[in-house]
């Protein structure tokens, strides 16, 4: 038997652990430290003659040389079946709430619950027919998971064409019940469930092909959507120093994105922050679908005081349950915050194994595993013909807010958008506080590429007259000069700086963007002429405090019209006065 | 079973070697040499080696000193009779009462099940306009005030944890020159406040790896009052201190350092103290202030760097003043829109306002012309420095807020102040608007 494989403990260095086996050691499979009674999950993670080297996903506290560790044959894996949304998970998949209710206010050290409901009985209609040939990811029927139909696939590791030997007929099933029998090329037989598992660090193929990400995902961020847009299916990068908002962006964006799914990865950042989304979560609704917001969310989370190893995982876990989903054909979005603590974490281990180290002490496999993780993004697709998609956002955490160091530069070459907010923005309260000069997107808008070069455009002017000021004085520049820089100044204001925390200004769809950057774009274009920059300095608070009071209402609203209405007056009262 | 050992392989830095068996990781031990009786414990196992440190440090001690493994890790005392009482760093008595042996719990727990956490909602006030409307400090936050030497940062501490409405405060002191110490303990007992307040105190004369031990020793006993109800403050003074110490020890064991040669896990090890503040579902609650000293005044050293990833915010104390820039405490929406409606607004216009000032100072500076709105706004920066930046101001957050309004009134229009019109007709003072 696999299972009785077994070594003994002959050192403990932090969350590594070495053991000496006689066997034999499989590389990244799990294993469990027997601490009396406690058994601590753990991965193998390097061999060497007869010892192996582990990394402990729990406190090593009290292991001593000589406890027993045993083998399991099996490689990291999340379990996958209905029942995963709206359920908030650890890096290892264990359900946060269940152990809670389980262990009380504490994590128990090698504690661990099943992650999918066993119990539960779900509402199976099949969707093929004995002697139907099918292939890996095929959909053999499905279920109701909240408002989604969830597909039950051939599982994803099997190769070539499998017949449908039996198939379950309408009716409830546990997740654990054979709901058909497949006969593999081979003539073997597979029994399939409703729950399949899947190594973590091995990404889920079983589609017809990759396609290149061309249509925008609308996140309702005017400054994202409109200068520096996400694709569907794409990947893009948050750096930004602590304090810049990474974390209420993301949050805004796990609200208001325009996907299906939205996978969270807490990866080693504060618990306050996940217990946000946690209580919030369940009483926000989803405009697009009327139901709570939870439902569409899986949240992975391993704060930073939760043991390291487990924090390395978590990114994966999450990735894997983002892929699950997407081979339903759904598009899903998956955030992690932050990717920083993913590498650290592999940094911290690292430095037990006593690698050479890198820069900054990170591992030399630093660049190979974040560009392994981000293309791991993508939209299939499927053999059906659908499309589904992942998306991957990952926010940095640069040591002192400095972009050259390794994780954002790595993060860099393999991201199609960077959103790099900057110290300056959020110091000044300019949030979103993404630098909008800095910044870049390889995708395009959903606002014409004219317009969106227009809006660029005085942003750099506006920028270089405020850099000129700086050394020549407002005196030194001409009043044309001056009111590029108050236009640049206008659009930030009033555009691409939006309030989280207004109900209306917090998001902003698609439509309505159009709309208001055709006024803005108006605006900019409009000549001007003030008699000084005091009245052009006046004239442009006015009507920023009119814009302001136009984001607060909501769109086609009578009080919209209203304060729109007001300032085409005014903006026509300023040409008449020109003339 | 207690097993005794007498032979000392290696002694580097505070780190001693010995040869033994069926010890645990982390376990504690007694070591017994001409010097006295220390505690040390096992921070690495490789084959028959135990590493241990030596909690008052390797000085005198010899290769046939005697080892003897205790069979558990480092405890604590939790009872009632730790309030008023002062320790070391290995929770020896530093003051003349006796020493505590009942209901010993372990310290560096678990940590908590993030799903048994609930959104902290009750704002801690302080009396400090700059704390309570630009950055309201709140139940449950980890917040450090990030300073250099030389400032008056325990001073400020010490005014937060006297105004503060709280049950029980927790200083831990780590790196402490002995007058700061005194100065804690004077002041707290001047105001009354000792009767419940714990110390833990390490000074910069005492061992280094009974620094290690102060926020493990603060927060465990913090947590257990926690649970059984009661707001718990602990102040930490100063962090950077604690990791100059992991540091210390770091090095001796040969670790590959990663940044300045601080350990590679110094986030982690940051985080699990810091995290250790929460409310409890039904229960108390643990805040946690600290001071982090930046070298330097560098915010970029890995120490402040690596606190304010974790933290929730910070303050910058600069100049004997709490900095708007940059101080920033990020719980603050979850309480200050229960205030007062003009709050919010309030607080984002004062900052962009007085943003403007520092950039038109910087105009001034440089000889250029001032134009009217200039002069506003340097009107309306030296107000805004001595009614409300000043740290002998000492107002309720409703006073500050209608401050704030009357700052504004007396210097801009209505419209230059870009706040919404609805707050503004409610709160406009009305000398103003009848103008």
């Amino acid at each position: 038997m696999e299972t009785t494989r077994a070594g003994k403990v002959t050192g403990v260095n932090g969350n590594m652990v070495a053991v000496e086996f006689t066997d034999k050691v499989m590389q990244n499979e799990v294993a469990f430290v027997v601490v009396g009674e406690e058994r601590l999950k753990s991965e193998v993670i390097r061999i060497k003659g007869s010892r192996a080297d582990l990394q402990v996903f729990e406190d090593t506290a009290n292991i001593r040389i000589g406890d027993k560790v045993e083998f399991t044959g099996e490689l990291l894996s999340v379990e996958l079946g209905p029942g995963l949304l709206g359920r908030v998970f650890d890096g290892l998949q264990n359900p946060l709430p269940e152990l809670a209710q389980a262990y009380g206010f504490f994590l128990k050290r090698g504690a661990y619950l099943k992650p999918l409901d066993e119990n539960r009985l779900w509402n199976f209609s099949p969707a093929v027919k004995v002697g139907d040939h099918l292939r890996s990811g095929a959909k053999l029927g499905s279920v109701a998971e909240k408002i989604f139909d969830h597909w039950i696939m051939v599982p994803f590791q099997h190769c070539g064409d499998l017949e449908v030997i039996e198939i379950a007929s309408s009716g409830d099933y546990r997740i654990g019940q054979t709901i058909a029998t497949l006969k593999d090329p081979q003539g073997k037989e597979h029994t399939v469930t409703m729950k399949t598992t899947w190594p973590v660090k091995i990404p889920i193929k079983a589609y017809h092909q990759k396609l290149k990400p061309a249509d925008p995902l609308i996140t309702k961020i005017r400054l994202i959507d409109t200068l520096v847009p996400v694709a569907i299916g794409g990947t893009f990068c948050t750096p930004g120093p602590f304090g810049a908002g990474k974390t209420v962006l993301q949050h805004l964006l796990s609200r208001h994105a325009e996907v299906d799914i939205v996978v969270v990865a807490a990866c080693g950042e504060r618990a306050g922050e996940v217990v946000e989304i946690l209580q919030e979560f369940p009483h926000l609704v989803d405009p697009r679908t009327n139901r709570a917001l939870i439902e569409r969310t899986v949240i992975i989370c391993n704060t930073s005081s939760m043991p390291v190893a487990a924090r390395e995982s978590s990114v994966y876990t999450a990735v894997t349950i983002a892929e699950y989903y997407r081979q339903m054909g759904l598009h899903v979005l998956l955030l992690a915050d932050s990717t920083s603590r993913w590498a650290q974490a592999m940094r911290e281990m690292s430095g037990r194994l006593e690698e050479i180290p890198g820069e900054e002490a990170f591992p030399a496999y630093l660049e190979t595993r974040i560009a392994s993780f981000y293309e791991r993004a993508g939209v299939v697709q499927l053999r059906n013909g659908q499309t589904g998609s992942v998306t991957i956002g990952g926010a940095v955490s640069p040591a002192g807010g400095n972009f050259e160091e390794p994780v954002t530069q790595a993060t860099l070459k393999v991201v199609g958008a960077f959103h790099g907010l900057s110290r300056g923005r959020a110091d000044a309260r300019r949030y979103p506080a993404i630098d909008p000069l800095e910044s870049w997107s390889k995708y395009q808008s959903f606002i014409e590429p004219a317009k969106v070069h227009k809006g660029r455009a005085i942003l750099k002017k506006s920028n270089s007259v405020h850099q000129m000021m700086k050394v020549v004085g407002e005196e030194g520049t001409s009043l044309t000069e001056f009111i590029d820089y108050l236009k640049g100044e206008f659009f930030d204001a009033v555009y691409l700086q939006q309030n989280a925390f207004d109900k209306v200004d917090e998001s902003t769809t698609a439509d309505r963007q159009k709309y208001v950057v055709d006024l803005i774009i108006q605006i900019i274009e409009q000549e001007f002429q003030f008699e000084s920059k005091e009245a052009a300095r006046r004239f442009f608070l006015e009507l920023r405090q009119k814009f302001l009071n136009w984001n607060a209402a909501r769109f086609l609203s009578e009080e919209f019209k209203n304060v729109e209405q007001e300032i085409r007056e005014r903006l026509t009262q300023a040409a008449a006065t020109v003339s | 079973m207690q097993k005794v050992y007498n032979q000392i392989i290696q002694i580097a830095g505070d780190v001693i070697t010995v040869e033994a068996e069926g010890v645990g990781y982390r376990e504690l031990a007694e070591v017994r040499s001409k010097q006295g009786l220390s505690l040390a414990q096992v921070i690495r196992l490789d084959g028959k080696k135990v590493y241990l440190q030596v909690l008052t440090g390797s000085r005198g001690i010899s290769t046939d000193d005697r080892v003897r493994f205790l069979n558990h890790p480092m405890l604590v005392p939790f009872t009632e009779n730790l309030l008023g009482r002062i320790f070391t760093g290995s929770g020896e008595p530093r003051d003349r009462g006796t020493s505590l042996t009942e209901n010993l719990i372990p310290i560096g727990g678990p940590s908590v099940n993030p799903s048994e956490r609930i959104v902290p909602k009750n704002m801690i006030r302080t009396g400090i306009p700059m704390i309570d409307v630009f950055n309201s400090l709140v139940v449950s936050q980890k917040l450090p005030i990030f300073s250099i030497a030389g400032e008056p940062y325990n001073e400020l501490l010490a005014r937060i944890a006297l105004q503060a409405e709280v049950d029980l405060i927790i200083l831990g002191g780590m790196g402490l020159k002995y007058d700061d110490y005194l100065f804690f303990r004077d002041t707290l007992e001047k105001q009354g406040a000792l009767s419940h307040s714990i110390l833990f105190i390490h000074t910069a004369s005492d061992p280094t790896v009974e620094c290690l031990l102060v926020p493990d020793l603060s927060l465990a006993v913090a947590e257990q009052f926690a649970l059984q109800g009661k707001k718990v403050l602990v102040l930490l003074t100063d962090m950077t201190n604690f990791s100059d110490a992991l540091k210390e020890i770091a090095i001796t064991m040969e670790q590959i350092p990663s940044n300045r040669g601080y350990p590679g896990d110094l986030y982690s090890q940051l985080a699990a103290r810091y995290e250790k503040a929460v409310d409890f579902k039904g229960a108390g609650s643990v805040t946690i202030l600290a001071v982090t000293t930046m070298p330097g005044d560098d915010v970029t050293h890995p120490v402040p760097d690596n606190t304010g990833y974790i933290t929730e915010g910070q303050f910058y104390l600069r100049g004997g003043r709490i900095e708007p820039f940059g101080s920033l405490s990020r719980l603050k929406q979850q309480v200050n829109d229960k205030t007062r409606s003009d709050h919010r607004a309030m607080m984002d216009r004062m900052i962009q306002l007085f943003a403007d000032y520092r950039e038109t100072l910087e105009k001034r500076s440089m000889g250029f012309q001032m134009s009217s709105w200039d002069m506003k706004l340097l009107k309306y920066g030296e107000r805004f420095e001595k009614e409300l930046m000043d740290l002998s101001v000492n107002i309720p957050l409703e006073q500050a807020l209608d401050r704030c309004w009357k700052i504004l009134a007396d210097i801009f229009d209505p419209a230059e102040t870009g706040i919404k019109e609805a707050l503004v007709r409610e709160y406009w003072p009305v000398a103003r608007t009848e103008k």
